[in-house]
């Protein structure tokens, strides 16, 4: 009964979220990019003057949103629980490195959906490294995976994350002039801020009141034969489609999609370490977003970790653009694959015995 | 009748602590949890195995009676 449930509402969130995504695009969004949780977090750090890459800042309101609404909702439910302390430090920079893996692929778990259903097939290749990547971390998981218990922490910790998407809001609002904003590409591409803060707002309060993940989607069935969560990620793609052909932002092929790239084998790899990763931390990278929210603290640095990360991989030349990937860019990513494995085998219980 | 404490773990680890203990030959499994996903995931996965939940809100965590 209570399944049925769950993936009745799994349903309606993540159609409603496929249509709002593409609402954002027709509003302004970059293409295929309605939502995306690494690009948008690389904006805001871009925005911040955290790198200096000028074709992609701009502090996203729908970061702001997503973290403000599942704040509020938990509140109101009160699912407002501040915990934390499971391995923040090692959270961190798998954020950043999970925000690298992102920026190579060229998106999010989130935008790879968003892609395919624009008929992007350089997506539906990234699909194929986002499944072995979580794959992987259900190996690793059976093996005894675990980053150690949270606990209970006082009430500033888990108000830091939600008041400091307050502060940039108010930044964005009255001090714009203190930003730094693209005034081309894809930072340049925005839909109005009080659209894209409200449209976020709906999707953090949905999104938390239903779990909505996309790793977690094809963990449980991999690990539990369970397709409950992966329905909202089935339904996002199915409205985003029909969006797409009734607005003719169809575009079915490999060449010349927006803000992607054709190098399979690092599409792939780009989305293995974020599946790998996303599996490893409990959530994708929306799921950090909107557990930050819910005072989870673990799930704030890890949020901080993956700006940081983005911030890193436009100063190193680390994230690809629609030109391809880049030396470094491939360089990073077989190390953080070499480094998230290390990691892997270092947290499991059989080892520790 | 075994108790097995899961507070403070992330997902998906408090469902696989309890699929472990289901392989076992208890009838009757105390699942604690501190935290509203699991509790959901944990109650999905044990009725999706035939059991029976019975949940009881303690202050700073849930007590989840899982029998079959």
């Amino acid at each position: 009964m209570t399944k049925n449930k769950e993936r009745n509402y799994l349903l309606l969130v993540g159609g409603l979220i496929g249509i709002l995504s593409i609402v954002l695009m027709l509003k302004g969004n970059p293409a295929n990019m309605g939502f995306c949780i690494a690009c948008f977090l690389r904006d805001t750090a871009g925005a911040l003057k955290l790198h200096t890459a000028p074709v992609v800042q701009y502090l996203r309101p729908e970061i702001i949103g997503l973290v403000l609404g599942s704040f509020l909702i938990s509140l109101g439910t009160k699912e407002f629980k501040v915990r934390g302390g499971s391995s923040p430090v090692l959270r961190f920079f798998m954020g950043m490195m999970l925000a690298i893996g992102a920026l190579v692929f060229l998106g999010c778990p989130l935008r790879m959906v968003l892609r395919m259903a624009g008929g992007d097939l350089n997506a539906w290749v990234g699909l194929i490294g986002f499944i072995l990547g979580v794959y992987a971390g259900t190996l690793y998981l059976k093996r005894g995976f675990s980053l150690g218990r949270n606990h209970g922490l006082g009430i500033a910790e888990g108000l830091a994350m939600p008041l400091f998407e307050v502060i940039l809001l108010i930044l964005l609002l009255a001090y714009p002039a203190t930003l730094a904003f693209s005034t081309e590409g894809p930072g340049s591409q925005h839909a109005p801020i009080w659209l894209s803060l409200v449209i976020a707002l709906v999707v953090g309060c949905t999104a938390q009141k239903t779990r909505l993940c996309q790793a977690g989607g094809i963990r449980d069935l991999i690990m539990f034969k369970d397709a409950t969560l992966l329905w909202g990620s089935v339904a996002l793609f199915a409205t985003a489609l029909v969006m797409n052909l009734i607005y003719g932002n169809f575009n079915f092929g490999f060449a010349g999609q927006p803000i992607a790239h054709t190098e399979h084998l690092w599409n792939i790899l780009g989305l293995f370490i974020v599946g790998l990763i996303s599996t490893l931390l409990g959530g994708c990278p929306m799921r950090q977003l909107v557990l930050a929210g819910t005072g989870n603290t673990d799930s704030a640095i890890t949020v901080l970790g993956m700006m940081i990360g983005a911030a890193f991989a436009h100063n190193f030349g680390l994230a690809s653009s629609g030109n391809g990937t880049t030396p470094a860019g491939r360089i990073a990513t077989i190390v953080i694959i070499v480094i998230v494995l290390v990691i892997g085998l270092m947290n499991t219980r059989r080892q520790k015995a | 009748m075994k108790e097995v404490d899961a507070r403070g773990l992330s997902c998906p680890e408090p469902v696989m602590l309890l699929a472990d203990a289901l392989k076992g030959q208890e009838k009757e499994i105390l699942l604690l949890v501190d935290d509203f996903a699991p509790i959901e995931n944990c109650t999905r996965y044990a009725e999706n195995h035939g059991c029976q939940v019975k949940r009881q809100d303690k202050e700073d965590y849930t007590e989840l009676r899982i029998s079959r």
